[in-house]
């Protein structure tokens, strides 16, 4: 004898629906992280792209082991780079800064350097370590 | 004068629209999210002033150097000569592709560079070095 059952409509039920809504609601509240990575864009030239640049469109940056850091001629403090860059750049306006770091130079250096001349809008060439 | 109230408002919240509310909130957090797939090496980020936010997190491939010279990518530790090869191959997946450059503030120039040539190698060029937000003082 089989029992009648008691739902005998059609319709799935819909009345959890709304947990489940929230349910999944929380699980992807919790999974997402909003915080998106910054940090400083850089493109590196091509393997075999390297092209000439005529000698005075190129201002040298050189960052040495201990975080001195040489444009053109001049040590310069790293938090005056952008200010320097800015006059150089007004003389003129194509200048590319060619930036070089000696083998034991720490990363947070050259980061110090790069965002100086970010800050400068200049353009950067990234140089292989000589 | 007649003072007396002209329509009687109800102060319940409709709630009729919740779920399509719910819904809604429900499939943004589902189409922007990104399961966190990758931990990588424990590493102190340096801090920068000028900086960008990544375009896509989808498009990004994190490369972590720690400050003891281990490279690490998806989780594998990596020798400077097998990050070529991997690279290639994420590159070759996804063309849009932003390496993020988890380094170390202590790590030495000569392993980034040493990476970064091996990054032109694999032809994958849009690079950014991932820093914290420093406060401006100027």
């Amino acid at each position: 004898m089989l029992k009648k059952r008691r739902f005998s409509s059609g319709d799935i039920p819909s009345s959890s629906l709304s947990d489940i809504a929230f349910l999944l609601l929380v699980f992807f509240l919790v999974t997402t992280t909003v915080d998106m990575d910054k940090g400083l864009g850089i493109i590196l030239p091509a393997e075999g792209q390297e092209f000439e640049m005529h000698r005075s469109n190129i201002l040298n940056c050189l960052i040495n082991s201990t975080g001195g850091v040489l444009l053109g001629e001049d040590p310069v403090d790293i938090a005056e780079i952008s200010k320097k860059v800015r006059e150089k750049m007004l003389e003129n306006e194509n200048i590319i800064i060619s930036v070089k770091s000696h083998e034991k130079t720490k990363y947070e250096d050259y980061i110090k350097v790069i965002d100086q001349l970010k800050q400068a809008n200049a353009k950067i060439s990234i140089a292989e370590t000589g | 004068m007649n003072f007396r109230k002209k329509t009687k408002l109800s102060s319940e919240i409709p709630t009729s629209s919740m779920p399509d509310i719910i819904f809604m909130l429900l499939i943004f957090f589902m189409v922007t999210t990104v399961l966190r797939t990758y931990s990588g090496l424990p590493i102190e980020l340096p801090r920068a002033k000028k900086i960008a936010k990544l375009a896509s997190k989808r498009h990004t491939t994190h490369v972590w150097l720690s400050k003891d010279g281990y490279i690490s990518i998806q989780d594998k530790g990596h020798k400077v000569d097998d990050v070529r090869h991997t690279i290639w191959g994420i590159r070759a997946a996804d063309p849009q592709l932003t390496i993020s450059m988890k380094t170390d503030k202590n790590t030495k120039m000569g392993l980034v560079v040493a990476v970064q040539n091996e990054f032109r190698k694999a032809e994958a060029l849009k690079l950014n070095y991932s820093t914290l937000t420093a406060m401006p003082t100027n």
